[in-house]
This record gives structure tokens, C-alpha cells and sequence, in this order.
């Protein structure tokens, strides 16, 4: 049984938490600088520059990317071979509210969703565990901001449903998104398991490198052509037109019941935000 | 591109086009969904506002702390949508401008032609370097509110586009996909 400190871990989250808000990914900077080679629209193209300088600068002043610093939810894969000393969930908690003290970030989180009182920290973050395989600890971290959370959505399809029905949804969501949820957009969609367990997977799937594809052909093939209805949208960066509307879409399934397909699509914006380490 | 300054006076309003780029030197207050909440409760409750808004622009914003030795911290724009219910009644107090991302609700679009109001619409998801236009900021209302406080902000040529312009005609309708 290998030790890990729950002090380790605490570290390892605020470290994520700055990164993430400070260094753009480099899978979506690489597709923000190609998708500013390809696009045609001049307003489009204006839009995508000031992004890409935007993502040098919060980089080299540490400044947040985007003042929504989010709301973090956190990914823990823990190996079954792990024995974790300390408290795990103040560990979490704490990681996150050294990283928001410390990097200048906006602390977003209210104690109550009625009450509505600022806790002054970001905190509570979101927790995900699962058990893994091996004597690690993966964290990941994810600071989301809210003008695209507020536009994700989840449908439970008919288990008959046709491959246009998926992309209809998709295509719905993303025009109710419009130019509220800062595109050129990151698509992760979710298909599969439970109504809670496919919102779960769309936003794992916002956490795999755009670069990567499904590991199965039919779901690569989904990707690929999901990617394509929405660009056709022309909703553009900012929604004020253009061929970028998507950089990415990403699906994660996992089996379901033999009476439903639930799809879930959570939508992240340009400014798509996580880092992840193993411990 | 066309310098303006606030406020932003009616005659300045009338002379802005619909996806005209601007840069706005001036003052600009920050007020979000608590502070609008704030504003519009105190109106229903038939008392004057803390603030005036003649001629004024508000921004859509909550912005990061300020490092030590900066201004302010990252302050892009919010979703403009979500104050669309408090907003008619603060164009019909005489607000000049307001900064946001995202259009508008049919009635906010009237309001604006009606009062020759301006909607500008500030690049998303670039707080950083958008920071760089603000020379000082300073919270002078609802400081409880924390990131939701108002902070007026004095900014230097800070890029904006004319989103809805004082006849009504609106940007988004312009990029052709606008939902139905």
C-alpha cells in the first residue's frame, strides 16, 4: 500500500487551479492559432487574434485568462492500492482556496443557491472520484465558468433514436448557446449510462485533449460529423459570424439501459480551462 | 474606429452605427446580476437610486482582484442577457450605454430605441488583456456584494463594437444565424 498525504494533495489542486487559470491548454491555444489561419470573416478573424494575445498575456503576467475563474470541479482517479493519510475533502477545499487567494482569482461560489451569500473562497468545489487500478492518484481540475455552463443540456433519447436526432439535439443546444457561451466553442457530450452518469461523462470529455479522438470508430465518426453540423452554423467567434464556431467535439459513453440513450452536452467556451497530475 | 468619451450624451449616442468599432475613454460603472437586482428593488420600492445613471455606461462585469501594482485583475464581459429584465427600467432613467456579450431581449432592443440608448458589446473571454485599458478602479456601492459590487472603472480606449445602436438595429440579427 503506497502513502499519499492528503497535504500532497492540497498542494497538487491549488497548483492545477493557477495553472489552469493562468496557461490556456495548449491543445486549444494549437486550435484557436489554426482556426485563425483558416477562418475567412474578417470580424471573425479580428476576434480570434485578440484571444490568442489574450492567452500570451494572462500566460506571462499570471493574470486569470477570464475573470470567470469558475467554479472548480475536481476529477480524482484513485488507485486501489493508495492509502491516503489526512482528510481528503478539506484537502480539496483548501487546495482550491490557497490557489484563489494566492493567484488573484475571482472567488465565484455562493453558499447557497437561494441565500446567494459570497463564501469568500470559490469554495465548495465540485468533487468526482473514482477507483482505479495501481498505487496513484490522478487529480484533475476544472475552473468552468458559467456563461457557457448555463447553456450545457441533457436529453434522454429514445434507445431507437436515429444518429440525426443525436446531432439535432446538439445542433439546439449550440444555437441556445449562441454568442452567450464565448464561442469558438468545446463541445463535450456525454452518451450513455444514467440521466446523472452521462452529464458526468460530458464533462470528462471536456477534459480529454481536443486532439484525441474516441477510441471507437463509430463515436470518432459521431465527433467528426457533429463537428461539422455545428460549424455550419456560421454562429462564428462571439456569434458575429464566421466558420468557427466549434473547435472540438468530444464524446464519452459508457453502456445504458436497454430503454434509453441519454445524450448530455456540456458546453465550454474558447477559453476551455484544466490541468491535471499524478501523484 | 471612432473615439468616444463619457458620458456618453445623446448627441454622441445618435452618431454610433451598429458594428461600428469604438474606443470608449472615460468612466464606466461595473453593476452584474446582484447589483441590478439591488437597483431595480429599490426603484419598485419607490425610492431613488444611490447612483446616477444620465448619460452613463454600465458594464456587465465582475472582475478578478487586482495584483499588487495593477489597476484591476482580469474584466471581460457577462452575459448580457441575464440583466435583460432589469434593464428597461434603467434606460428609462436616462443610462447612456451599457458593455456586455450575448443580445438582447426584444424589450431591452425597444427600450434602447426608444430612450436612443446604445448597447456595446465587448470581446468575451479576454479579461486579461482587456485589464490593460483600465487605469484605476474602485468599488463605490454594495461592497458586500464582493465581485458583484459596483466598481467605477476609468478606462482608456477600451475596443467595444456597436452591438444595438439607437435606431435598434441589431449586430447578431447582421451575422445572419440568430435564433428564431
Amino acid at each position: 500500500m503506497r502513502e499519499i498525504s492528503a497535504s500532497k494533495i492540497r498542494e497538487a489542486v491549488t497548483e492545477l487551479c493557477l495553472k489552469a487559470n493562468f496557461d490556456l491548454r495548449q491543445d486549444v491555444l494549437g486550435a484557436l492559432k489554426s482556426a485563425l489561419k483558416k477562418e475567412t470573416n474578417a470580424r471573425a478573424k479580428n476576434i480570434l487574434k485578440e484571444v490568442v494575445e489574450n492567452a500570451k498575456l494572462a500566460k506571462k503576467k499570471r493574470l486569470a485568462i477570464c475573470q470567470d475563474t469558475g467554479l472548480v470541479s475536481i476529477f480524482l482517479e484513485i488507485g486501489n492500492d493508495v492509502a491516503i493519510k489526512g482528510d481528503l475533502e478539506e484537502a480539496l477545499h483548501k487546495g482550491v482556496e490557497d490557489a484563489y487567494k494566492k493567484g488573484y482569482l475571482r472567488k465565484s461560489v455562493v453558499n447557497d443557491s437561494l441565500m446567494r451569500k459570497n463564501t469568500d473562497t470559490n469554495t465548495p468545489c465540485i468533487i468526482h472520484v473514482d477507483i482505479v487500478k495501481g498505487d496513484k492518484i490522478k487529480v484533475s481540475v476544472s475552473p468552468k465558468g458559467f456563461g457557457s455552463e448555463n447553456k450545457s443540456a441533457i436529453k434522454m433519447l429514445r434507445p431507437t433514436a436515429s444518429e440525426n436526432e443525436i446531432v439535432d439535439f446538439v445542433i439546439d443546444v449550440v444555437k441556445r448557446a449562441g454568442a452567450d457561451a464565448c464561442p469558438p466553442l468545446i463541445l463535450g457530450v456525454g452518451m450513455g449510462g444514467t440521466f446523472d452518469h452521462a452529464a458526468l461523462l460530458s464533462k470528462k470529455a471536456l477534459l480529454r485533449s481536443i486532439e484525441t479522438r474516441n477510441t471507437k470508430k463509430h463515436f470518432r465518426d459521431l465527433e467528426k460529423s457533429l463537428l461539422k453540423a455545428v460549424n455550419s452554423l456560421k454562429i462564428g467567434p462571439m456569434g458575429l459570424g464566421g466558420n468557427t464556431t466549434a473547435l472540438a467535439v468530444n464524446i464519452e459513453e459508457f453502456p445504458t439501459h436497454i430503454a434509453g440513450l441519454p445524450v448530455a452536452v456540456s458546453v465550454s467556451c474558447h477559453a476551455t480551462r484544466s490541468a491535471e497530475k499524478v501523484l | 474606429m471612432i473615439n468616444i468619451t463619457t458620458p456618453l450624451t445623446e448627441d454622441v449616442r445618435k452618431t454610433l452605427k451598429v458594428g461600428d468599432e469604438v474606443l470608449l475613454t472615460g468612466t464606466i460603472l461595473t453593476a452584474r446580476d446582484a447589483a441590478h437586482k439591488r437597483l431595480c428593488d429599490t426603484l419598485k420600492r419607490g425610492k431613488s437610486l444611490p447612483l446616477n445613471l444620465k448619460d452613463a455606461v454600465i458594464y456587465y462585469c465582475g472582475p478578478t482582484p487586482a495584483r499588487p501594482g495593477r489597476p484591476i485583475g482580469s474584466c471581460g464581459p457577462t452575459t448580457s442577457s441575464r440583466m435583460d429584465s432589469f434593464t428597461p427600467a434603467l434606460i428609462s432613467l436616462g443610462l447612456g450605454g451599457m458593455i456586455g456579450k450575448g443580445d438582447r431581449s426584444d424589450e431591452v432592443t425597444r427600450a434602447i430605441k426608444k430612450h436612443k440608448c446604445v448597447y456595446f458589446l465587448a470581446t468575451g473571454g479576454i479579461g486579461a488583456l482587456l485589464s490593460t485599458k483600465v487605469r484605476s478602479s474602485k468599488v463605490i456601492l454594495y461592497n458586500d456584494l464582493g465581485p458583484e459590487a459596483v466598481h467605477k472603472l476609468e478606462v482608456k480606449d477600451f475596443p467595444l463594437l456597436v452591438g444595438i445602436d439607437s435606431k435598434g438595429r441589431d449586430l447578431y440579427d447582421k451575422a445572419g444565424w440568430k435564433k428564431e
